[in-house]
């Protein structure tokens, strides 16, 4: 379980954030969607311990995120940002192979391997495993990082937006593959998303926010609805009935 | 889980070899560096030989043959420290700021030793100059040297805007206003002053007095060390703040740790030989190509070997060889600036 108490964070006097309060369970995937500027990548990164908030307590899995030892919170918990710089001469299996860092510190043990082979085979990359990253597409480099995430076998998992820069086909392969992770693998994922349809699609929950608070939080039954996501949005949205669930249109 | 394993099972069977993660791409790359490798510290050392032997007069069963060699030997001494303090410090410092076309003299080491010995000129004449060396004032300018950068990594690293970026942009600024304020004392000085300090201030490993070694070696073998020691944490924060986090490595802590270890190897290297800009550059170059690998653990020796190579190399045909008694450093700087434009101007290669 994630839980946010009284979450705040201020960017001069203009942009403030929270107070957020919220509960994201544990298992299944949650989506943070919203505008632009409302707060959903920002409350993810302070969940993931790389922004510090102002005022307020963050705990994922009783474990106060502030205050806890970074190795320790590496453990259970682990956050991926859309831009990554990338290290020329790196392969794509020792990329997944940093995912065992909080454990091995940098010395692979057989135990090691066997968890690296099995994320490259998960994410698809066994042939690409002895790639360098500059000779990837950019679908193919985002799964290599989400492999390497995945690979740190934390039971939280933040994304930020991973379905940036990817086409409809690489996105939704990346989908399937983080609910296969969800469900076989029984992940925890909360990530930010910008396309409502996806988060519709493959997550559990979707919390939207707006403007630094969090307006709604609940199944995807209960978020899809058109006036409060006309609401949130600022545009007029319409829900119909597809093949896969409900689809907004707008 | 069961279709994991099962996906797993056709991958594995589909390609038997035991699949492991080593630092090269592939066998026949780790045979490469280790051949290079060893090429490079065997030039070295036979240039070191060179330096030591050829063209001496004296044969080596002499009684006098030590005496002779020994100012040679000081040179050779001051190369191995230099290289090792360039190329280690150069290399941790692209891979902590992510960038592969600044070296750490950007934090302004050289503006500063320049400024030092300008002053000590102007303000006290040619006679205190001459008179500034000795351990003394060697380690009064590694103190200021080390001090001014951690001022500079204390007060913009640690604080609630704590960006990389921005401390070396006031570093540049530093080191800007440092040779603005020499260039101008430079400009009131007499033509033989001027020429007393124009041999300080271009680096030479003639400059190196054996006075300093029995301090200088041991701290630099132990911060070299020290920083060999750091070289898998040096690969996770390669791979920059927001992933070096996430693995529970303290970015802020070893950045700064790293930071004031290459503090120590730059104003101890700049200190006893002089200002060489572009040299450390040159040589994470170089190493980056013989070493087709992410990890510190084997640029850092390939760095070295190149570093020392190149230096003992270019001193042996300049001095010896050709008896061009032009000053290596001039060469070196003149090869790392074509190599730093070439990098610039090929982008994709960085």
């Amino acid at each position: 379980m994630i839980t946010l108490r009284s979450v705040r964070k201020s960017y001069g006097d203009e942009v403030r954030i929270g107070p957020l309060n919220i509960e994201i369970p544990k298992a299944g995937i949650t989506s943070l969607i919203g505008p632009n500027g409302a707060g959903k990548s920002t409350t993810l990164l302070m969940i993931g311990r790389l922004l510090n908030m102002d005022e307020g307590q963050i705990r994922v899995a009783n474990m106060d995120v502030a205050r806890s030892r970074s190795n320790d919170i590496a453990k259970i918990l682990t956050i991926l940002r859309q831009e990554n710089h990338f290290i020329t001469r790196l392969t794509v299996r020792q990329l997944v192979g940093f995912g065992r860092f909080p454990y091995s510190r940098g010395r692979l043990t057989k135990e090691d391997e066997a968890i690296i082979s099995k994320y490259i085979g998960f994410f698809e990359l066994t042939d690409l495993e002895h790639r360098f990253l500059d000779e990837l597409s950019g679908g193919q480099r985002q799964r290599a990082y989400v492999a390497m995430v995945l690979c740190q076998e934390t039971e939280y998992v933040l994304l930020d937006e991973p379905l940036n820069n990817l086409d409809i086909a690489r996105s939704v392969q990346m989908m399937e593959h983080l609910r296969r992770a969800a469900n076989e693998l029984g992940r925890t994922i909360l990530m930010v998303l910008h396309d409502i349809n996806f988060a519709a699609r493959y997550s559990d929950r979707i919390c939207a926010m707006k403007n630094g608070q969090i307006a709604a939080f609940g199944t995807v039954e209960d978020i899809m609805k058109p006036d409060l996501l006309s609401d949130i949005f600022e545009t007029k949205i319409e829900i119909i009935k597809g093949p896969y669930g409900k689809i907004a249109v707008y | 889980m069961s279709t994991l394993d099962i996906g797993l099972a056709t991958n594995a069977s589909g390609s038997l070899r035991a699949r492991t993660t080593g630092a090269f791409r592939t066998r026949r790359d780790e045979r490469r560096y280790w051949m290079l490798l060893i090429l490079f510290i065997g030039v070295g050392l036979l240039a070191t030989l060179g330096l030591i032997l050829y063209k001496n007069p004296v044969p080596v069963d002499s009684p006098s043959f030590i005496p002779v060699v020994k100012r040679r030997l000081t040179a050779v001494v001051a190369m191995f420290i230099a290289a090792l303090c360039h190329s280690f410090s150069t290399v941790a410092f692209q891979s902590v700021t992510s960038n592969r076309i600044i070296t750490p003299s950007l934090l302004g080491y050289e503006s500063l030793y320049s400024f030092i010995q300008t002053s000590v000129l102007f303000f006290f004449g040619a006679a205190a100059l001459v008179k500034f060396t000795g351990t003394g004032a060697f380690f009064l300018q590694v103190a200021l040297m080390i001090a001014l950068s951690l001022i500079l990594f204390g007060w913009l690293l640690s604080g609630k805007y704590g960006n990389l970026h921005l401390m070396l942009l006031i570093g540049i600024i530093i080191g800007a206003g440092l040779n603005a304020v020499s260039g101008f004392m430079r400009r009131v000085l007499s033509p033989s002053e001027f020429d007393l300090l124009q041999a300080r201030l271009i680096g030479s490993v003639n400059n190196a007095d054996a006075e300093y070694f029995p301090i200088v070696i041991p701290l630099v073998l132990v911060t070299v060390l020290c920083l060999y020691l750091l070289s898998r944490k040096l690969n996770v924060l390669s791979l920059g703040k927001d992933v070096s986090t996430a693995f529970g490595v303290n970015y802020q802590a070893n950045i700064i740790l790293v930071l004031v270890l290459i503090a120590v190897l730059m104003s101890v290297s700049t200190t006893l030989v002089g200002p060489m800009t572009f040299f450390g550059f040159l040589v994470a170059l170089l190493s980056y190509q013989a070493a087709p690998t992410y990890d510190h653990r084997y640029v850092l020796p390939m760095a070295f070997a190149i570093g020392f190579c190149m230096l003992t190399t270019a001193y042996l045909l300049l001095y010896h060889v050709f008896r061009a008694q032009t000053v290596v450093s001039v060469i070196i700087e003149l090869f790392g600036g074509i190599a730093f434009l070439i990098v610039i101007l090929r982008k994709r290669s960085l």
